[in-house]
């Protein structure tokens, strides 16, 4: 813990393709050369899970994957620790490619190097919330002592100190997913999967376990690859967002990225409701030119999202701000006019969409 | 049009010899193999013969408070232990003490034995479609098969007594054990077995950790019917020679004893109850967990 840098490793995923059936080699070349999901799966029965995904997730970043159900995002994520063998394509971690792993070495990788949240929390109900924590260290062959000393940490981490001794069905949902998390983290891996961890979850304790695992990010510094169908959570949680649809990337970046430029229609009907006041950041909208003499001395910090930044403004009682550098040195100017344009005015693909109809 | 109204069937020369080859084929078998089959069980004969030892010789109030406290260890229910207690006091009043203690010495050996070759042989049967292929219809034909008829080959080889009974009692009272565990493995959560693999667990991790803990209230629901079925077993055992509460009542239905049958039948019935409760409720308790669910 004393080392504070990126623990994660990053994560290559170069041209993957999975296809289901009986014999998917037989047409991975004719998919590669741009058969169509319908027709690999009316003509031949088999049905095309992931088609040429290149994701390149840097260390120590939460990388969400986004995507309706059937979008392949739990096949993706599963690729990762090969709890599912591709069909082609490299998965490259370390400098390993995880899909060329015999059994032995590949058991090796997912007990030191992955560890998994599930959405379903998948956790084992003979045993208690202790017993179930320290699940990962028993498997690794640690003492008892260590594997309960490092258990007991995570649990108190997530919150759940006092409840050691309860078994899963005691808990609730959101507790039985933070027992899920800390079965997680204790087992210190530096890739952390999540797939579709907080979805089973209402509402209120979702956010409340989003709010956990970003406070925890900052100080485990994981590579975290974070499964949703929710643009919001993806927006909240993702420092990149990859978009899957019918098994493909259709378009991959920073959550501001995707709000301000949506690569096709799809995604517009995703991120038209989105809260972009949440999501856009003030150096978005900061001009150079302007008068910083009117700004009235109220500042914003670069990289402030704009409600805040509307805050701040409005709780000041001023029309303009000035955009300022982490040390201090200004770098453009914003005025509250172009602040809600840009909170309301919709995305371009909508614009022409609607001047169509 | 003859064959249309009598079955054209094989003719009884054929027939016969086909009979006769059939005899002579497993009579000489036995000749030749009687003895290695006969020591290869001799493991299983002085188990036997310790367990009915212990279980006649010891005096009658420890073996009551024995079996009363192991009653009380499975279940931690009064009731279940005073039933038991009362029941044994019962048997024993009625002067049927020490036949109802071989009887409990062979059910227990049966029970263990089946256990032992059950649950192994369900676990290969879960791992394997093939295996299951394989095993299922011997299972059906065991249980199928009338009993009396794989008496004789058993008789035929090991003679009459204490072994050739425990087999057959075996014979008859294996399938649920291996059926059950077998299904109780197969139905285990995929969800939490996949979280096992995720964690790197090595298949007998997965075993060991997951799938026999998850699949042990079917094992244990196949533990009890093993056990009840051992106990239907009792009577036609005795016929080749197993002692115990099956030999008076197979007495009686010679001799047309009417109280000597339903003295014995349901001392038989007392012990089929007392080993159902204890089990169930033993089965009950390790799954305590699932019983206390959030509200």
């Amino acid at each position: 813990m004393a080392d504070r840098n990126v623990q994660g490793a990053g994560i290559k995923i170069k041209n993957l393709y999975k296809i289901f059936g009986q014999r998917p080699d037989a047409y991975v070349e004719a998919v590669k050369k741009g058969m169509s999901k319908t027709e690999l799966n009316e003509k031949h029965g088999h049905v095309l899970g992931l088609r040429d995904i290149n994701i390149d997730m840097p260390a120590g970043c939460i990388q969400v994957v986004m995507g309706l159900s059937g979008s392949g995002k739990s096949t993706l994520i599963r690729h990762i620790n090969r709890l599912i063998d591709p069909t082609a394509g490299e998965v490259i971690i370390d400098n390993a490619d995880v899909c060329k792993m015999n059994q032995n070495d590949l058991r090796q990788f997912r007990r030191h190097k992955t560890a998994m949240v599930f959405q379903k929390f998948a956790l084992l109900p003979h045993r208690t919330v202790l017993d179930n924590t320290v699940y990962g260290l028993e498997i690794q062959g640690l003492s008892r002592e260590k594997q309960e000393e490092q258990a007991r940490r995570w649990i108190a981490r997530v919150g759940l100190k006092g409840f050691e001794d309860h078994y899963p069905n005691q808990l609730s949902g959101g507790m039985q997913q933070r027992v899920g998390l800390a079965r997680a983290l204790t087992n210190d891996a530096p890739i952390l999967l999540m797939d579709e961890a907080f979805s089973a979850l209402d509402p209120l304790i979702r956010m409340d376990m989003q709010s956990v695992l970003l406070d925890l990010q900052k100080e485990i510094k994981k590579t975290v690859v974070f499964i949703t169908h929710d643009l919001d959570e993806a927006l909240r949680l993702g420092d990149r967002i990859a978009i899957l649809r019918d098994g493909e990337v259709v378009q991959q970046g920073t959550g501001q990225d995707i709000v301000l430029k949506p690569a096709d229609e799809y995604i517009s009907s995703f991120v038209k409701e989105v809260n972009r006041g949440r999501v856009i950041m003030v150096d978005t909208i900061a001009t150079h030119s302007g008068a910083p003499a009117a700004t009235g001395g109220v500042t914003v910090k670069s990289g402030t999202i704009l409600e805040e930044a509307a805050k701040t403004m409005t709780d000041a009682n001023q029309q303009y701000a000035t955009v300022v550098d982490d040390s201090g040195k200004p770098t453009g100017v914003i005025s509250m006019n172009s602040l809600i344009q840009a909170m309301v005015t919709p995305i371009s693909h909508l614009t022409s969409r609607a001047a169509a109809e | 049009m003859d064959w249309f109204y009598s079955f054209p069937n094989m003719n009884d020369d054929t027939l016969r010899n086909l009979k006769k080859t059939l005899d002579e084929g497993f009579k000489a078998f036995t000749r030749q193999y009687g003895d290695v089959i006969e020591s290869f069980f001799e493991p299983l004969q002085y188990f036997l013969i310790q367990a009915e030892r212990f279980m006649t010789a010891t005096p009658w109030p420890i073996m009551i408070l024995l079996i009363g406290g192991i009653a009380w260890i499975a279940s931690r229910n009064w009731k279940i232990v005073a039933g038991t207690v009362i029941t044994l006091l019962l048997i024993g009043y009625f002067d049927m003490w020490s036949d109802a203690m071989k009887t409990i010495a062979m059910i227990f050996v049966g029970t263990v034995v089946s256990i032992v070759v059950g649950i192994p042989i369900g676990i290969v049967m879960a791992r394997s479609d093939s295996f299951q292929r394989l095993v299922n219809p011997i299972l059906d034909v065991m249980q199928t098969m009338p009993s009396f008829v794989y008496l004789i080959p058993v008789v035929m080889l090991l003679g009459i007594g204490k072994v050739p009974g425990l087999i057959a009692v075996v014979i008859y009272a294996i399938p649920p054990m291996i059926r059950l565990t077998n299904l109780g493995i197969r139905l285990v959560d995929k969800d939490v077995l996949e979280a096992a693999d995720a964690f790197g667990s090595s298949s007998w991790q997965r075993l060991k950790n997951v799938q026999i803990p998850l699949a042990l209230p079917t094992i244990m629901a196949g533990i009890n019917q093993t056990i009840m079925m051992a106990l239907a077993m009792v009577v036609i055992a005795s016929m080749i020679g197993v002692q115990g509460l099956g030999q008076p009542v197979l007495r009686s239905v010679n001799g047309q004893f009417f109280s000597l049958g339903l003295f014995n039948g349901l001392a038989i019935v007392g012990i089929a109850i007392i080993f159902d409760r204890v089990s169930q409720a033993y089965g009950k308790r390790l799954q305590k967990h699932q019983e206390v669910v959030h509200g």
